[in-house]
């Protein structure tokens, strides 16, 4: 075994026993009956008395509210959909049913454990909260009193993280990183703040249901299932919408659509480019919009004048009909069509310009507030429980950041980064935090993410699971699951604003603890109780919900609760003039903001590196089953899908030798093996000069007794990341592989 | 009254939310489906047709598996449902080969087990699990005679298909293409 500080564990003594078979005592003529239009407590067939209760979903980020159905013996039964919650009309997705399996897993973290040196390697040895607290809090106090409270950071996502967040930023750290930022869809954001002067946000305001065109370009709705937009999408369908996906694989969506754009990869600039041309030269626009609402219309006329579809079939092979047939498509049904914005848009370092590009054809087609467009979204501020001031951190994570001006998060590359001692570094991390986030399969370039968790003194991890990151853990808390725990009441922006409750349908499993809990007891043991002041967080929410005209008792019955909308209209009327926080208070199609920071006004297209012979790009995508890595194990979703495969053209197969359900290691362009083997699908719905998997599988963390070993790790195969310069987005589709039919020597882990 | 259901490919995306659905409620062991996808790939790329499609038992009319059931085990009840009853099934298999569909399979306690309609549910006046729970909708069910139904409506204005209608087996699911 590798000797280093804090040798990767392997096999360890992770928590033992305790299992409450919950999951196998299904018996199986035992049927419940219940709807999501029915009441509160319904009876099973065999009289078996299922209470419900209120949560919002925590299997993805989408944040559905919907129903815990609980037996007398404490037994999760279901997870429906709440009907009055517009994240998801009644119907949870895959994801948010298979939820019960998040909660019986026998393989979730069950007590703290803290890393013990042996001889042989170190083990982690079970451990009371008071011991795994204390040594935390000590470790973090030290570290703020030798080098100052922002050098303990904080990775995080999802609920808990907001939880820990309180806690750094009461503690003097705001050394905070998130990967839903700069790993997925920061670019966006920041290219549309750059057009429309905000972000998108999510859920996205997307009027899909009443849209006559919707446009989805490397955006997989369908297999993503951010759920209104699917069953939106589905009523698109229903109405005969005209759907144009562009795409190198035929992805679900692709498959619903009249067109079909099968793409080169990297060349989506080129496209969008090409459209934009079409509509300005064939004036399929509408004047009187162009000159009442953006700025910037004769130098985007006069930037894309060489950008022909002829231009554009040359780098994306689509075809010039088809660019301008397509663009006719969405000029005809402007503004009632979508563009849609996408969501991990992080692909080759010049993301934040394409999603510009994307929010420019929007603004070129009037979509913007507009009934099939884009709707004007409204939420409800939750406010805030009110807690002494902040302390001003020394240096923050925008220190860390400087070199991207636009970032209006924090990196979670550029945290770790700050974690490896080097001699330029002013602002060194020494300590992380890290909360529902399993990095190793998150962050790209594991080579500098394994230096920086060997080189910083103290990681803690806080999870529900033991993924991977958890083998690199000094101490781990174990958290209890979404369904045994309050957190933060969900605000949602959507058509009307809405709230959302979750609360604990039963109490924690094994010695696991919510987030809030952990973050107080934290924050109590390093001087910060001012900061804590309540015993339980549903007195938090309590009083949250009084100051809005609700209470904890309203909801815990109504689980969500919709508000009318008070800034009038969700569109604009026809002829209204936009209102924006851009510079010019107009959509910027020549962006003001980035010609000041020294950056193209308007997007260009550069042409990125392509395969070597024999290597082949790495495309990587979302299943509906699963969510990052975090569902992998997950009993009734690993059922539907308990690896990923190997999207190969039938050509490319056949170039090799290769036929379906042969296993193949890959290596990419850095001589990077992965380290399990993969199934090939052999499929005609993919490309010649690509590959494709499913993002989230190939954990190395032998204690996920279902996902160990099962399928690979695109991440551990992304080596090559192009960083935005604009915002700082690390761009992960510059990758190649090729084939071993071989088991190599030695893997890369 | 006929109990059939009509599942529209042209929104179906494949995500299986019906599969665990019926899990959920029907308490199928892991590793183990009453309902499943299937996915066809028609064409060479870029030209190509591919149809998602959520599949269970087809509840025939005309069932195999009833006929050759050798204890009654398998059966029909009022609406044309086809059920199992465990106690009386001896697991021996013939049902499962006479089945077109692949639609049956023996679960861990020994007797065999299928789509049942959630008749359970169905008695009541709830939809199928599968059903309720279908994140596009695009899974009707309903009573076949009654043109009011919503699988009645559904099939009502559509192009729509049966899966091996050579089997002569009178299939009650259908597929709007």
């Amino acid at each position: 075994m590798e000797k280093s500080r804090r040798n990767f564990i392997k096999v360890s003594a992770l928590g033992v026993g305790g299992a409450m078979a919950l999951g196998s005592s299904w018996n199986l003529v035992n049927a419940s009956v219940f709807d999501s239009s029915k009441g509160e407590e319904v009876l099973s067939s065999e009289g078996k008395k299922l209470k419900r209760y209120p949560t919002y979903c925590e299997v993805c980020f989408w944040k559905c509210a919907g129903w815990v159905y609980l037996d007398e013996e404490g037994g999760i039964e279901k997870i429906i959909g709440n009907e009055k919650d517009t994240h998801c009309e009644g119907r949870l997705c895959p994801r948010g049913t298979g939820g019960v399996g998040m909660f019986s897993d026998p393989d979730r973290l069950k007590t703290p454990l803290i890393r013990v040196k042996k001889e042989d390697g170190d083990i982690f040895q079970e451990a009371s909260w008071e011991e795994a607290l204390d040594l935390i809090a000590s470790k973090f106090s030290g570290i703020k009193e030798k080098y100052g409270a922002p050098s303990v950071a904080l990775l995080k996502h999802g609920s808990p993280g907001k939880h820990f967040e309180h806690l750094f930023k009461a503690f003097g750290s705001d050394t905070i990183g998130e990967p839903a930022y700069a790993q997925c869809r920061g670019p966006r954001e920041e290219g549309w703040a750059a057009t429309f002067g905000g972000w998108v946000g999510s859920p996205e305001p997307t009027d899909i249901r009443d849209t006559k065109c919707l446009v989805l370009i490397g955006s997989h709705i369908g297999e993503n299932m951010h759920n209104s937009q699917v069953q939106e999408m589905a009523q698109a369908i229903d109405k005969g919408s005209c759907i144009i996906t562009v795409d190198p694989r035929m992805s679900t969506a692709a498959t619903k659509s009249k067109y079909w754009l099968p793409i080169k990869p990297s060349t989506d600039i080129a496209l969008l480019l090409a459209w934009m041309h079409v509509i300005i030269y064939d004036e399929l626009y509408d004047a009187k919009h162009i000159e009442q609402n953006t700025h910037g219309f004769e130098e985007l006329k006069k930037h894309v004048q060489t950008f022909t579809p002829e231009w554009a079939y040359g780098h994306t092979t689509i075809k010039p009909d088809v660019i301008r047939k397509t663009a006719h498509e969405m000029a005809n049904a402007a503004p009632a069509v979508i563009v849609h914005p996408g969501r991990h848009v992080a692909w080759y370092g010049d993301d934040t310009q394409r999603g510009r590009a994307i929010a420019i054809l929007n603004g070129l087609l009037g979509s913007w507030g507009k009934r099939g467009g884009f709707y004007l979204k409204e939420s409800i501020s939750v406010p805030k429980y009110p807690h002494p001031k902040y302390p001003h951190p020394k240096w923050d994570w925008k220190d860390l950041a400087k070199d991207y001006p636009m970032a209006k998060m924090g990196l979670t590359q550029e945290v770790i980064r700050a974690s490896i001692p080097s001699e330029a570094g002013e602002h060194q991390v020494k300590a992380w935090l890290v909360a529902g986030t399993n990095l190793p399969k998150t962050i790209p370039n594991k080579a500098i993410l394994k230096k920086a968790m060997e080189a910083v003194e103290f990681i803690a991890v806080v999870d529900t699971m033991p993924m991977d990151i958890v083998q690199h853990a000094d101490v781990v808390l174990p958290e209890c699951t979404y369904l045994e725990r309050y957190d933060g009441i969900r605000s949602a922006a959507n058509r009307t604003p809405s709230i959302a409750l979750r609360m604990p349908a039963r109490k924690p499993m094994y010695d696991s603890k919510p987030a809030w809990w952990i973050a107080k007891q934290l924050g109590e043991r390093m001087g910060l109780g001012d900061y804590f002041n309540y015993n339980d967080y549903s007195e938090v929410i309590d009083w949250q919900l009084q100051q809005m005209g609700s209470s904890l008792e309203e909801m815990q019955h109504k689980g969500v609760k919709n508000f009318p909308r008070k800034s009038g209209s969700p569109y604009y009327q026809d002829g209204e003039t936009i209102k924006l926080k851009t510079n010019t208070g107009k959509i910027e199609l020549y962006s003001t903001e980035l010609a000041a920071l020294g950056f193209d006004p308007m997007p260009v297209f550069t042409k990125h590196p392509e395969p070597d012979p024999g290597f082949y790009r790495l495309i990587y995508g979302r299943a509906p089953m699963h969510t990052f890595s975090r569902t992998s194990n997950n009993a009734n979703l690993s059922d539907l899908m308990d690896t990923n495969s190997l999207w190969m053209n039938p050509k490319t197969a056949n170039v090799w030798g290769f036929s379906a359900g042969q296993e193949v290691y890959l290596k990419n362009q850095d001589g990077i093996i992965s380290e399990f083997p993969i199934k090939i699908r052999v499929t005609e719905r993919m490309r010649w000069d690509s590959v494709y998997m499913v993002h989230g599988f190939g954990h190395s963390n032998r204690k996920l007794t279902r996902a160990f070993g099962h399928g690979i790790s695109d991440t551990d195969m992304i080596t090559n990341v192009s960083i935005d310069p604009i915002m700082g987005g690390t761009g992960m589709r510059g990758n190649f592989v090729t084939f071993l039919t071989e088991k190599p020597e030695e893997a890369e882990s | 009254m006929r109990y059939g259901m009509a599942i529209d490919t042209l929104k179906c995306v494949g995500c299986a939310d019906c599969v665990v659905a019926c899990q959920t409620e029907n308490k199928v062991p892991i590793g183990y489906c009453r309902d499943w996808i299937t996915e066809t790939v028609d064409g060479t790329y870029p030209l190509v047709e591919v149809e998602l499609r959520s599949e269970r038992c087809n509840h025939c009319e005309n069932s195999p598996c009833v006929r050759c059931c050798p204890t009654g085990a398998s059966h029909i009840i009022e609406g044309g449902i086809v059920l199992v009853t465990p106690e009386a099934c001896i697991g021996c298999s013939a049902c499962i080969e006479s089945c077109p569909y692949d639609a049956r399979y023996t679960h861990p306690s020994g007797h065999v087990d299928k789509c049942t309609f959630c008749h359970h549910r169905v008695e009541k006046g709830l939809n199928t699990a599968c059903t309720s729970v279908c994140p596009t909708h695009c899974i009707y069910f309903g009573d076949l005679d009654n043109p009011r139904s919503d699988v009645s409506l559904a099939l009502k204005n559509r192009k729509y298909k049966a899966l091996a209608p050579e089997a002569g087996t009178g299939p009650q699911i259908f597929y709007l293409i």
